[in-house]
C-alpha cells in the first residue's frame, strides 16, 4: 500500500461522491470526470498504461462530453422544484449500503487466500495488439459489431421524428 | 538509444546533443539517487520556458504577417520593428482587472483556463524534439498525446458554461461539437501511421522514417497513403485548434468571442496561451508522424543539428496556419459538420484500407500505382457526389432594398 | 503482510456502492446513467487489479476484459443518453419520478 494509492483513492471516492450528491447536474458531470481521472491514475499506478490512457481518451474525452451535452439538451441545468433525490431515496440508500457491506465482508474474509503480488509485468502495446488480434479476435469483432449497431441505434433514437413539430 | 543512420557529413555529437549533454552535466552535481528526478524537472522547465517564448514570438509574427497580407503594417511601435509588442501585451493582461460575471459559477470559471493550459502542456511530454530529446519515452506515447488533447475539450465546455452568457455557451457548444467531429478523422489518420510504423511510441515512429534513398528521406508524406493522411490530418488539426477557416467557436461577427467572452486579464491570456500551445503541439505531432520528426529533409543536410529541424518544421507549419488565416473565409456550421462526417470520415476510413493494401503488397512499383489510383479515384468520385445538385455557378448577390 | 489487492478491492466495492446509491436515489435520468458509469468503472478497477496482482499477469486476461468493458461502456453511454434525449422529447422532462405512465 503506497501513499500514492491512498491519495488517488481519496480523489476517486471524493469525485464519485460529489457526482451523486451535488445539486447542480453539470457539477455532477464535472465531478464524474474527476472520478474518471482518479481511476485512470489508479490504472497507471497498476502498471496498466494502455488501459489508463484509453480511460482518459474514452471517458473524459467522449463519455463526459456526451453527458454534458445530454444535460444541456434536456434542460438539466435547472434544479427541479421537487428536489434532486427521488421519493424512494431511503430504500435505494439501504440497498447500496447492504451491497457495500456484503462486498466488503467478502473481500476481508478472503484476505488470507489472496495471491501475493508478483513481479511487475512488462506489457508493451505490441503485446496487447497481438493478443487482441490473436486470442481475443472474436470478442474484438463482436465489439466492432456492437459499436456499429450502437452508433446507428443512437442516431435513430435521437433523430427528429418526421412530420412532428419540434 | 535510437540509432539514426549516420551519413558521411554527420553532425558533431556535441552540437546535436548540446541540450542533452548540458542537462547531464547539470544533473551530475547532484547525488545519484536524485539524478533521474532532477533530469525530468530540468526537461519540464525547458518545455515550460521554450514554448511560451515561441508563443510570444509567434503572436508578433502573426500580427505582422497578417498585416502584410491585408496591406497594412502590423504592430510597429514597441521596441525595434514592434518586436517588444508581446512584452507590452503581457504587462497589460497581467495588470488588467480580472472581471468575473456576477452570476458566473466562480469555481468552474476559475478552473477552466488552468485545466486547459495544464492538459495542453502535458502533450509536449511525449514529443521527440530532437535526437534523444524526449521527456517521457512512453510505449503508448501517441495514445497519451491524444488523451491529453481530448481532455482540453472539457475545459472549453467549462469556460463556456460557467460564464452564464449565451454567447459563451453557444461558442462552447460549437467548439466541443467541432472538436469531437474532427477528432475522429484526426485519430484515424494517425492509425494509418501506426499500422506502417508498428508502434505507438513517437521516437520509434521518427526512427522508422529516418532512412534515405539517395538524398531523399523516407518520410511518410512521400507515399500516397501518407500524403492523403497528412492532408486530412492538417484539415482536422486546423479544426481541432479552432483556427481559421474553422474558427466558428470564436466567430466575432456572430458570437462576440465565443467561450472566452467573459474572460479578462490574466485568465484571458491563459486561454490565448493555451490556444497557441495547442497549435504548437499539434504541429509537433504532425511533424513527428508525417514529416520525419527531427530528421533532415535531405541526407547531406544532416550537418545541421536535429533539434533545429524539428523546430523549423514546426514554425513552417505555424506559418501555414497564419497564411490560411489570412486567406480563407470562415465556414458555416452546416458546411463544417457535413464536411467532417460526409467527406473526411469516409475518405479516412478508405485511406486506412489503402494503407493496409500498401503494407501487404510488399516492395515494388505496383503498390504505388494501385494506392494512388484508388485514392485519386475515390477523391474525385466523392467530390462529384458531394457537388451533385449543388449548382456551383457564378455567385449571385441580393442587395437590401 | 496483506496483499495490496485488498485496498483496490475495497475501493472498487466502495465506488460500486456509491454508483448504485446514485443510480437508485437520483431523480434525473442522466444522473442515473452517471451512477451506472461509476459502477462499470468500479468493475474495471477490479479487473485491472486482479490482472496486476494475479498469478499470471502475462496472460493479459484481466486487462483485455477491462479494454472490452471500456469499449462496451462507450456504446452503452451513447445509447443510454440517446434514449434519455428521446424520452425528454416525448415527455418534456428527464425526471424519472414523473415517468410512471405506460401510455404515452
Amino acid at each position: 500500500m503506497s501513499p500514492i494509492f491512498y491519495v488517488l483513492a481519496v480523489l476517486t471516492v471524493a469525485g464519485g461522491l460529489a457526482a451523486v450528491l451535488l445539486k447542480n447536474t453539470v457539477h455532477c458531470a464535472l465531478a464524474l470526470t474527476v472520478a474518471f481521472a482518479g481511476l485512470a491514475l489508479l490504472f497507471l499506478n497498476l502498471d496498466a498504461q494502455f488501459v489508463g490512457f484509453a480511460q482518459i481518451l474514452i471517458y473524459i474525452g467522449a463519455v463526459a462530453i456526451l453527458v454534458v451535452f445530454a444535460i444541456l439538451l434536456t434542460r438539466g441545468t435547472e434544479t427541479p422544484q421537487a428536489g434532486v433525490f427521488s421519493r424512494s431515496w431511503f430504500v435505494g440508500l439501504v440497498i447500496a449500503a447492504g451491497v457495500f457491506s456484503v462486498l466488503g465482508w467478502a473481500v476481508l474474509q478472503s484476505a488470507r487466500v489472496l495471491p501475493q503480488p508478483s513481479a511487475i509485468p512488462s506489457v508493451t502495446v505490441h503485446d496487447i495488439g497481438v493478443a487482441l488480434l490473436g486470442r481475443y479476435v472474436l470478442p474484438l469483432e463482436i465489439v466492432a459489431l456492437l459499436l456499429t449497431s450502437a452508433t446507428i441505434g443512437a442516431v435513430i433514437v435521437a433523430m427528429h421524428e418526421k412530420g412532428r413539430p419540434q | 538509444m535510437l540509432a539514426a543512420p549516420v551519413s558521411t557529413h554527420s553532425v558533431p555529437v556535441i552540437v546535436d546533443q548540446a541540450f542533452v549533454l548540458f542537462k547531464d552535466w547539470l544533473v551530475s552535481f547532484l547525488p545519484p539517487s536524485w539524478r533521474p528526478a532532477a533530469g525530468v524537472v530540468l526537461c519540464v522547465i525547458a518545455i515550460v520556458c521554450v514554448f511560451p517564448g515561441l508563443f510570444a514570438l509567434t503572436t508578433v509574427f502573426e500580427r505582422k504577417g497578417l498585416g502584410r497580407m491585408q496591406n497594412r503594417y502590423g504592430p510597429n511601435r514597441v521596441g525595434p520593428y514592434g518586436f517588444f509588442q508581446p512584452v507590452a501585451d503581457g504587462i497589460k493582461s497581467l495588470t488588467k482587472e480580472d472581471v468575473v460575471p456576477l452570476n458566473a459559477d466562480v469555481v468552474v470559471h476559475f478552473l477552466a483556463p488552468l485545466t486547459l493550459v495544464v492538459t495542453v502542456f502535458m502533450g509536449f511530454a511525449v514529443l521527440p524534439m530532437g535526437r534523444n530529446m524526449v521527456l517521457a519515452n512512453l510505449d503508448a506515447g501517441l495514445l497519451f498525446f491524444f488523451s491529453m488533447s481530448a481532455a482540453t475539450e472539457l475545459s472549453v465546455f467549462m469556460a463556456g458554461w460557467s460564464s452564464r452568457n449565451k454567447y459563451s455557451l453557444l461558442g462552447a457548444m460549437r467548439a466541443v461539437a467541432q472538436m469531437i467531429s474532427y477528432e475522429v478523422p484526426l485519430l484515424l489518420t494517425t492509425v494509418a501511421v501506426v499500422m506502417i510504423a508498428g508502434s505507438l511510441s513517437l521516437p520509434k515512429i521518427v526512427a522508422a522514417q529516418s532512412g534515405y534513398t539517395g538524398v531523399f528521406p523516407h518520410w511518410y508524406i512521400f507515399t500516397p497513403w501518407g500524403l492523403a493522411s497528412f492532408l486530412v490530418f492538417a484539415i482536422a488539426a486546423t479544426a481541432e485548434t479552432n483556427r481559421s477557416p474553422f474558427d466558428l467557436p470564436e466567430g466575432e461577427s456572430e458570437i462576440v468571442a465565443g467561450y472566452h467572452t467573459e474572460y479578462s486579464g490574466f485568465k484571458f491570456a491563459l486561454f490565448f496561451l493555451g490556444e497557441y500551445l495547442a497549435m504548437f503541439s499539434i504541429s509537433g505531432i504532425g511533424v513527428t508522424l508525417f514529416l520525419g520528426g527531427w530528421s533532415a529533409p535531405l541526407s547531406f543536410l544532416n550537418v545541421v543539428p536535429s533539434w533545429f529541424w524539428f523546430f523549423s518544421k514546426v514554425m513552417v507549419s505555424i506559418f501555414v496556419f497564419i497564411w490560411m488565416r489570412g486567406t480563407l473565409p470562415r465556414l458555416r456550421q452546416d458546411q463544417l459538420m457535413n464536411f467532417a462526417w460526409k467527406f473526411v470520415l469516409p475518405f479516412t476510413l478508405l485511406n486506412l484500407g489503402v494503407t493496409a493494401l500498401w503494407r501487404f503488397m510488399g516492395e515494388g512499383w505496383a503498390r504505388w500505382v494501385v494506392s494512388s489510383v484508388i485514392l485519386v479515384g475515390v477523391y474525385v468520385f466523392m467530390g462529384r457526389v458531394g457537388m451533385f445538385k449543388k449548382h456551383f455557378g457564378p455567385r449571385s448577390y441580393r442587395y437590401a432594398e | 503482510m496483506a496483499s495490496p489487492l485488498i485496498g483496490y478491492l475495497v475501493l472498487a466495492a466502495l465506488l460500486f456502492a456509491i454508483g448504485l446509491a446514485g443510480a437508485l436515489t437520483r431523480r434525473n435520468a442522466i444522473l442515473v446513467l452517471i451512477g451506472i458509469e461509476l459502477m462499470l468503472n468500479a468493475a474495471n478497477l477490479n479487473l485491472v487489479a486482479f490482472w496486476r496482482f494475479g498469478p499470471h499477469p502475462e496472460a493479459l486476461t484481466g486487462m483485455m476484459f477491462a479494454i472490452f468493458s471500456i469499449a462496451v461502456a462507450a456504446a452503452e453511454a451513447a445509447v443510454g443518453l440517446g434514449l434519455v434525449i428521446s424520452i425528454y422529447r416525448h415527455a418534456q422532462t428527464a425526471d424519472l419520478d414523473q415517468m410512471n405512465r405506460m401510455k404515452g
